[in-house]
């Protein structure tokens, strides 16, 4: 299976070599040349240089024969985009978006883009964590 | 009417002050700190710092009302393709206008239905077209929701037309001439319509069709 991964920092270059790990066919883009050393000396998959939104560049790397989209650069919006185009323009079936906001997660999440939201994970499992604690004198709040 | 004006860099802070002096009700949203501080100056309170792509910063500037219309004219396509789809389709603003900075960009625009577009580079090379007089088939207006354009174009002595009438013309399927300009009058072309060296011809057509155009009118 052939997957493709937009932004290779730290979220992007770890699924990257998890799913190598899992014997995938994987293929990064960066616009940083320097991101390629996140992948280690020995990566063996394919890793190009540019923008993600450069339509040549995704058919460049293999986007029409893509089974999974990741796309996670650090701009929520440029995120939005590509995985737009991905989904819509290249239709491939499997496109996941990192979108920090909640707010744009939950209205994009509503249009059909699968979206991942760190920041609503963050809290979710901090809140769990701080109620959690125990805390001297108090008795622990039911949950 | 009330406006929203996402991103107020040189565009815009001039579009908002166009507006205002029209008499509209308009709020501009700017996001840097040391441009923000600048357009207070001049808008006051009709101006709110923050990132227009944030539902609460929209919200703020009063998107829920909504507005007659949203302009999403930041320097940053991404930025203004996802406030154009978020102001049409989640706060229903009924019209929405999205610069595109990177001409290259604009098929995303369209692919997310974000419509209509404005680009300067765009503009900026249609006058470069129709100012250098040996391009021969000048892109003059492009009708996006259409899907039709409408091109200029010179024919000249070597052109197979010339001296021909519009009703014996095999034009591209897709394709028709609108208008003669001839000695700085224009008529519009019918089917007895005759052409002569030196016409200026207007011709709307699917885009795309502008080759086959050229072979039929031009030969090349």
């Amino acid at each position: 299976m052939k997957a493709l991964i937009i932004g290779c920092g730290r979220v992007g270059s770890t699924i990257a070599l998890q799913l190598l790990h899992e014997d995938w066919d994987v293929t990064v883009v960066d616009e940083n040349e320097d991101a390629l050393s996140r992948l280690g000396i020995n990566w063996p998959g394919s890793f190009l240089v540019g923008h993600g939104m450069d339509a040549d560049l995704l058919r460049e790397a293999g986007i029409e024969e893509a089974d999974a989209v990741v796309v996670a650069t650090d701009g929520d919006n440029t995120n939005i985009v590509i995985g737009q185009v991905a989904q819509k323009r290249f239709g491939v079936q499997c496109v996941v978006v990192r979108i920090l906001d909640p707010a744009r997660a939950d209205f994009y999440a509503a249009r059909g883009l699968r979206t991942v939201c760190p920041t609503k994970t963050a809290i979710d499992t901090l809140g769990e964590a701080v109620r959690a604690c125990e805390i001297p004198g108090v008795a622990k709040a039911a949950v | 009417m009330y406006v929203v004006v996402a991103g107020g860099g040189k565009v815009g802070a001039n579009v908002a002050r166009s507006l205002l002096r029209l008499g509209n009700e308009v709020t501009l949203i700017e996001q840097r700190r040391d441009h923000f501080e600048r357009l207070e100056d001049e808008f006051e309170h009709q101006v709110q710092r923050g990132d227009a792509t944030e539902l609460y910063v929209l919200e703020r500037a009063g998107i829920t009302r909504p507005p007659d219309i949203l302009l999403a004219l930041t320097g940053d396509d991404e930025d203004n393709m996802v406030i154009a789809q978020i102001a049409k389709e989640k706060y229903g603003v009924p019209k929405v206008i999205a610069r595109v900075n990177d001409p290259r960009n604009q098929a995303h625009f369209d692919l997310l239905g974000i419509s209509p577009t404005i680009c300067a580079t765009s503009g900026i090379m249609a006058l470069v077209e129709h100012e250098v007089p040996e391009h021969d088939l000048i892109h003059l207006l492009e009708l996006r929701r259409e899907n039709l354009e409408i091109v200029e174009v010179q024919i000249d002595r070597d052109s197979p037309v010339a001296g021909k009438r519009v009703e014996s013309l095999t034009l591209p399927e897709g394709s028709r001439l609108i208008s003669v300009m001839r000695d700085g009058k224009a008529e519009i072309a019918v089917g007895s319509t005759s052409l002569e060296a030196g016409d200026q011809i207007l011709a709307i057509l699917e885009p795309g069709k502008e080759d086959e155009l050229r072979r039929v009118l031009l030969k090349r």
